[in-house]
């Protein structure tokens, strides 16, 4: 790798980290998830330096916009201006912050001291149409299952979070020859 | 930039992720530590991909990653709306018992 690749790499680097430790010392919860935003920005430009170019692209993507629905959640939730009011709110940080040290002591040591085999291999000439070609061939399996898992987190991400189920709309016994719409008598949400 | 570096950064970020995950009490803080431990994992599949055995195979273990963070994401909302409306409120410490 060129020394210019190599500086880029360690910017993007000690980027990603220092917006990681911001997110959790931000006196706002708007600020955090901008500084996540960028975490995410800084690790998906890495993973470009890496030629993954599809991966890296979607994960500059997706995390941008999962950022911008989060930022929404915040005001719902909060009920006030997150990028004005500043906040503390943890517990155990003296505990939390003991063990994010050990695990980053072993991990880190772990990587330091295991004897990495060489590379086996080369990489394909063009990785997104290899990457394409894998998941319409040989790893077709992978996406069938993530498919329906998908689909699934979506059917019980709604249950969750309607405040009105069955019981609701047709009562306990599930016999009301119509549902109840929300407010009417019977409804219990 | 070699495997060992990349491994480190992507245990720093899985390190402060884990620090955000046990130390927050707002649901979506601990969401956005979540996020960064898979921010971590990503990078760290990403190193070892490239730099061990570049098959397109590992870009695949990356997609599964990123729908792994795409379901807590969503599950994470859900379960923040669910404690929102039961308990009104948003913080973990509120949500150590059962009830119903």
């Amino acid at each position: 790798m060129s020394p210019v690749l190599d500086a880029v790499f360690w910017v993007l680097a000690v980027i990603s980290v220092a917006a990681g430790i911001a997110v959790f010392r931000v006196d706002s919860m708007a600020r955090a998830t901008y500084a996540l935003a960028v975490s995410f920005v800084a690790v998906g430009a890495i993973l470009l330096l890496l030629n993954l170019e599809y991966i890296g692209v979607i994960t500059i993507l997706m995390m941008v916009m999962e950022m911008a629905v989060m930022a929404i959640f915040m005001i719902m939730f909060m009920g006030m201006n997150p990028a004005l009011m500043p906040m503390s709110m943890v517990h155990n940080k003296v505990g939390s912050l003991v063990l994010a040290l050990g695990v980053f002591v072993v991990l880190a040591g772990g990587a330091l001291l295991v004897d990495w085999p060489a590379r086996r291999g080369e990489p394909a000439g063009d990785l997104t149409r290899s990457l394409g070609e894998a998941v319409m061939g040989s790893k077709m399996l992978v996406m069938l299952t993530v498919s329906p898992l998908l689909f699934a987190t979506l059917v019980a991400a709604l249950v969750l979070a309607t405040p009105r189920g069955r019981y609701d709309r047709f009562g306990d016994d599930l016999r009301a020859a119509t549902p109840r719409g929300p407010g009417e008598q019977g409804d219990q949400a | 930039m070699t495997l060992d570096t990349v491994l480190v950064i992507a245990a720093a970020l899985f390190s402060v992720g884990v620090y955000g995950a046990l130390s927050q009490q707002v649901v979506v803080m601990v969401m956005m530590g979540l996020e960064l431990m898979l921010n971590g994992v990503i990078l760290a599949a990403a190193g070892l991909w490239w730099f061990l055995a570049p098959a397109p195979d590992g870009q695949v273990l990356l997609l599964v990653v990123i729908a792994a963070m795409t379901v807590e994401m969503a599950m994470g909302f859900a379960v923040a709306t669910l404690l929102n409306r039961s308990r009104k409120s948003d913080m973990t410490d509120m949500a150590t018992d059962l009830s119903g």
